[in-house]
């Protein structure tokens, strides 16, 4: 079944401050936008959804003036203009905040507000004004804790985002872009994030938000626009009201829900990693629990409470100061990535982009990175047997497309992280540490890796999970670990725990 | 067309492959042909080729005798042997200021009274393990101290090139050091079949360095060393001990290099080498491996070469002076350098 046309119009007399009407971008070969239909009135919080490739972050460049339509209109506060470039969207009042944000990080937080539209007499730059009116914004979007002059490179990710709104404010933006803003933030974070919108909105600020998470959607956008393979699948919908399904639906053109698959009943093999005692000062301390083949073990924490450094560590990435790791009755030697590998260990790392791929080598490449020994003979690998090995861990994982050839960087987020499990496949590992697995995975694409995840379970290896979202680390593991300030606050089988147990002790950090 | 072509094509690649619709047609044609491996070579190839045309028109038979052709190539084959072991470091995301150094300091090493008073003895090889494993000690003081003492590449292979250098200067007192033994000489510096064996060595040192950097384990490191070393650190491969390797290639290439040098000068000198860092970073960029490290072609960087030696010999025979021809290698450079970028972009990375 397509997906519907739905259309709602705005009241009578009320003329939304953005109406872009049937745009058309074209790439050599691929119609990346084919007649797009956005409106966006003041104060509203308007979310952009839409799967990997539906045309979202091409439509936001166009706004953006980063790439010029090749058809449609673009119609600001009444006028039809046209964005020539990215100076003249932020003169029109269009702010993009993309997910790389652009900031210097030498560059106080004064400094980065102001680059390009200085606060300067003759000049020589008014540092004390800069700072005050700097001030001013941040406190206006509810962050007067953020210092005008501390170097930017010293603040978080929030603190970052919160920079990166205050430069949008500072050029009178009467929309800002959002791109996925709450990919690198905690919960905590998210929640001040929202407010900082939710004062925006109230200030007649329109925002574009887009992200992946449904549930976000829900709280603070005000409608909702899907786009699916570049055309608009449905627009204005009550971000409210509308049934998941619906909006599922609408992106895939299929109708599923989040389903995690089964647990598997009973038959858990021997254990095969058994960490203890584990710590690093500062880190966590003290970490204790075993996984069993077969086990999906998931750790439940804040960014910042230890859960990837215990992974990172488990893995030989950073050096265990206390305790041990051992695997299938083996002892890794601490801080040694190459003995964990040699003992069938695989990590699929948080920064899939930075720290996981090579991103402009083969999918086949990527896949076969930790096991050249096994293609190459006297050091020359045997391309041929390289090649069909990937292609069937391609074919297994159902990678898509099913080219092994192609360059992994033009893969969606999902295929990129199936890559990613296939290169520990290939390798035949016992251990699979998962950090944040479905980090930029679409809806769709996310149910396939929780199956997949299961499946490998099944298998026999022994899984570990760490998620920033808590309905993920219940719903796909079968013990939930809770990291609370590094420390392991509570370790019991996931169907005797639920949501709110595991919000409670993550933010209180002492057991339910 | 091709700024146009470029910018657009850039784009095609950021949204997401999507199953194209409607096909280009011809220039789409014409895009995949300069992108491919093959068209990176055969700006290369027009490049070299239009060098020649020059080369006849001006010089004639001079330019296109049997004699002149070997010319080149024995001029090339030095600094060739380098700029292979130079590729493989900025492929593996390094760089190395200092083979110019190594090559003097091996040279030199090579050619003490004390060497050669040995190879006169025993065999003439001597010389040439010497320079190779003076070669390698200087690689592998670079590559430890980047890879384990964790310094930028830039600092202490500049810091080598100073020191290297130095060191040769006090070994040979400035001196010229006159190789003696001639065996080495007749061995290195003669011809077979009519190829000078100089000519030869290039030919087996490209050889070798294409199929290890595109058919070996070390090769794939390399890449995938130089193209994220933290995802290979994570992948389980030991980055600095590949690293500290990949500087212990280039002085390799280095100590060979001294060796064909001392054969071809019949000399030891401290001032031998003298920018052969600016020259081999020349050829191996224009040849299109990336400077950022990940992508590198030895076929590339042996056109490189050849496009220098080639222009140098059609100034030479035009008695242009070596002023003219510096600019000219500077707007080669440039130009080269801006293709690159293009075709980067194309392929996806940021501008």
């Amino acid at each position: 079944m397509g997906p519907r046309e739905i259309q709602v119009t705005a009241p009578e007399g009320q003329e939304p401050l953005l109406r872009m009407s049937g745009i058309v971008k074209r790439f050599p070969g691929v119609k990346a936008l084919d007649g797009i239909d956005l409106e966006v009135r003041a104060g509203d919080v308007h979310c952009l959804l839409g799967q990997n490739g539906a045309g979202k972050s091409t439509l936001i460049k166009v706004l953006a003036g980063a790439h010029q339509p090749d058809g449609g209109t673009i119609r600001w506060q009444g006028d039809d203009i046209r964005i020539v470039n990215p100076q003249d969207a932020i003169d029109h009042g269009i702010a993009t905040i993309y997910q790389e944000l652009d900031l210097v990080d030498g560059l106080t937080v004064a400094e980065n507000i102001y680059l390009g539209h200085e606060r300067a007499r003759w000049g020589v730059v008014a540092r004390a004004e800069a700072n005050r009116s700097a001030a001013a914004l941040l406190r206006r979007l509810g962050h007067p804790e953020v210092a005008p002059d501390i170097e930017v490179g010293r603040l978080s990710s929030a603190g970052k985002q919160i920079v990166s709104m205050a430069r949008a404010l500072s050029h009178d933006a009467k929309l800002i872009v959002m791109d996925e803003p709450s990919a690198v933030l905690d919960q905590e974070e998210v929640a001040r994030l929202f407010g900082v919108i939710r004062e925006l909105a109230a200030q007649g600020v329109a925002i574009v938000y887009i992200s992946h998470r449904l549930e976000e959607i829900r709280e603070i956008g005000d409608r909702v626009t899907v786009l699916k393979d570049g055309r608009t699948a449905a627009t204005g919908l009550a971000a409210a009201e509308t049934p998941t399904s619906e909006i599922i639906r609408l992106m895939t053109g299929r109708s599923i829900e989040y389903v995690f698959p089964e647990r598997s009943e009973g038959q858990r093999g021997e254990t095969v990693l058994e960490v203890s005692g584990l710590g690093r000062p500062g880190e966590f301390d003290d970490v204790s629990f075993t996984v069993a083949a077969g086990e999906v073990v998931g750790l439940a924490g804040l960014v910042g409470s230890g859960r990837s450094e215990i992974l990172e560590t488990i893995y030989g990435a950073r050096k265990a100061k206390a305790g041990t790791v051992t695997v299938a009755g083996r002892r890794l030697r601490a801080g040694r990535v190459g003995a964990a590998v040699a003992a069938g260990v695989g990590l699929c790392p948080e920064e899939r982009k930075s720290q996981a791929l090579v991103l402009h080598e083969s999918v086949a490449r990527n896949i076969s990175l930790a096991s050249l020994g096994r293609f190459a003979r006297g050091g020359f690998v045997n391309r041929r047997d390289e090649r069909r090995a990937a292609d069937d861990q391609v074919r297994a994982l159902d990678v898509r497309p099913a080219d092994v050839q192609r360059h992994v960087r033009t893969l969606s987020g999902g295929n990129q992280q199936k890559v990613v499990l296939a290169r520990w496949l290939l390798r035949e590992c016992r251990v699979l540490l998962l950090d944040e697995p479905t980090r930029g995975v679409d809806v769709g694409a996310r149910s396939e890796i929780y199956a997949l995840i299961r499946d490998l379970a099944a298998s026999g290896i022994a899984v570990v999970v760490v998620s920033s979202e808590i309905e993920e680390v219940i719903g796909l593991s079968d013990r939930v670990l809770v990291i609370s300030d590094g420390a392991l606050v509570h370790d019991s089988p996931a169907d005797e725990i639920d949501e709110h147990q595991v919000l409670d002790m993550v933010m209180e950090g002492e057991a339910a | 067309m091709s700024a146009q072509t470029s910018a657009t094509a850039s784009e095609e690649r950021t949204s997401a492959g999507a199953p194209s619709r409607d096909s280009g047609g011809s220039l789409r044609g014409m895009t995949a042909l300069f992108s491919g491996p093959a068209g990176r070579n055969l700006g290369l190839v027009i490049a070299l080729l239009l060098l020649c045309v020059v080369g006849l028109i001006t010089a004639g038979d001079r330019f296109v005798s049997f004699d002149n052709m070997m010319t080149i190539l024995r001029l090339a084959s030095v600094i060739g042997v380098v700029s292979v072991g130079m590729t493989f470091v900025i492929t593996g995301g390094g760089i190395d200021l200092s083979v110019g150094a190594i090559v003097a300091l091996s040279s030199v090493w090579a050619s003490t009274i004390a060497t050669q008073t040995l190879a006169a003895d025993t065999h003439w090889l001597v010389m040439v393990t010497t320079a190779l494993l003076v070669g390698a000690a200087c690689g592998l003081v670079n590559g430890t101290l980047i890879a384990y003492g964790r310094m930028a590449p830039f600092i202490v292979t500049l810091a080598m090139l100073a020191g290297a250098r130095g060191l040769a200067e006090i070994i040979a007192q400035k001196r010229t050091q006159v190789v003696t033994v001639n065996e080495f000489i007749d061995v290195i510096g003669g011809r077979i079949l009519g190829i000078p064996v100089l000519v030869i060595i290039f030919a087996v040192v490209a050889v070798a360095g294409w199929i290890l950097l595109n058919r070996t384990t070390f090769g794939r490191r390399t890449l995938a060393v130089g193209g994220n070393p933290e995802a290979a650190r994570l992948a389980g491969i030991n980055v600095k001990r590949h690293t500290t390797l990949l500087y212990v290639l280039v002085g390799v290439a280095c100590g060979l290099a001294a060796v064909m040098l001392l054969a071809r000068t019949t000399a030891g000198t401290s001032t031998h080498g003298m920018l052969y860092e600016l020259d081999a970073i020349a050829a191996v960029v224009i040849g299109g491996t990336l400077l950022s490290g990940g992508r590198g072609t030895i076929v590339g960087t042996v056109f490189g070469v050849l496009i220098f030696t080639t222009l140098t010999n059609v100034f030479t025979l035009n008695n242009l002076d070596t002023s003219t021809q510096a600019v000219a290698k500077g707007v080669i450079i440039v130009v080269a350098v801006l293709l690159q970028q293009r075709v980067a972009a194309r392929n996806g990375s940021p501008p």
